[in-house]
């Protein structure tokens, strides 16, 4: 009787458990180093599917394929660049989250570099006008016109 | 005067921004091109859907433009595409089937109740040819020239103004 609750207890252990990964298969490596990276990699890659999700957080069919390729290569020792190439041939370069520097996005990649260079540009354009305005002395004529601007008696 | 140009230069900065991502965010990214555009058909070896002892691999595909259809008994959509499909192959347009992650009998099936327009089908049960095709769904089709190489990818469903407006011009243009 003991047994049997126990096992049933193991059963809806089970059950739930899975139920809360969402589908999603567990990896386990005995390699810490490679359990990261298969980490790193299904993170790093979008499902060509589900646009928001990437391969590692996703159930859809085409995403757990490409998790089954992702271990298997990495069991062949494949490195992370040949694993990702690998992907992009097939897939595009639309999977990666982090796009390749080259030809079609320099903009993307420049933008915002170029634009907080503009905007330090500004600022420092800014602060040297200002400091020029501020350091500018009063001509003779000015002077006497401001004190007799203040010495002016209001008529009463 | 310099400096009204100056602020000039901040709205026109704004618009300019702004038609960029107008642009970009109305884009459909599940409109994009396939990542084998202009690239040689993935090399493969499979058996036919029809008899398992027949061996097929990439060569298959050459000597004729031709074009590609990936299905499966459990896409609703490749019901609706067949009388397309069928329409294509009554324009003489050579046809090959990759019968993708399904069941040999449920295939068969299918072909006996919706129709057989290819010459013949790829039989493809692990998605493996699939995966090298970089299909993530069903239907998908290419248009692949007398060389090999793949000059067309169409996502989804065919409709029937597709035949006429997309796919037929197609394969006229590579023929």
């Amino acid at each position: 009787m003991a047994l049997m609750r126990a096992v049933a207890a193991m059963l809806i252990m089970i059950v739930a458990s899975s139920a809360a990964a969402g589908g999603i298969e567990l990896r386990q490596f005995d390699d810490p180093v490679m359990q990261a990276r298969y980490h790193d990699l299904t993170a790093a890659m979008r499902c060509p599917l589900c646009e928001n999700q990437a391969i590692g957080d996703s159930n859809a069919p085409i995403a757990a394929d490409m998790r089954d390729r992702v271990y298997q290569l990495l069991q062949e020792g494949r490195s992370d660049i040949e694993i990702v190439d690998y992907m992009v041939q097939r897939f595009g370069e639309y999977i990666l989250y982090n796009p390749r520097l080259e030809n079609r996005t320099y903009l993307l990649w420049g933008l915002p570099i170029a634009l907080v260079m503009l905007g330090a540009l500004v600022v420092l354009l800014m602060i040297r006008a200002r400091r020029n305005a501020s350091s500018k002395a009063l001509s003779a004529e000015e002077r006497q016109r401001v004190e007799a601007l203040i010495n002016r008696k209001r008529p009463s | 005067m310099k400096r009204r140009l100056l602020l000039l230069l901040l709205p026109l900065c704004f618009l300019g921004l702004a038609l960029f991502f107008y642009k970009g965010l109305s884009l459909d990214p599940s409109q994009r091109d396939s990542a084998l555009m202009e690239r040689p058909f993935p090399s493969f070896e499979a058996v036919t859907l029809r008899d398992e002892h027949q061996r097929v691999d990439q060569t298959l595909l050459e000597g004729e433009v031709t074009l590609v259809n990936v299905w499966g008994e459990w896409c609703p959509a490749c019901k609706q595409e067949m009388p397309q499909l069928l329409e294509l192959a009554d324009h003489d347009v050579r046809m090959m089937g990759v019968n993708y992650r399904d069941i040999r009998e449920k295939g068969l099936a299918f072909l006996n109740e919706f129709g057989d327009p290819f010459e013949a089908n790829i039989f493809d049960p692990q998605g493996e040819l699939g995966f090298d095709l970089g299909v993530y769904g069903a239907p998908e089709t290419f248009i692949v020239d007398a060389n090999g190489v793949i000059r067309y990818h169409h996502k989804g469903y065919i409709s029937p103004d597709d035949v006429r407006e997309r796919i037929l011009p197609e394969v006229e243009k590579w023929r």
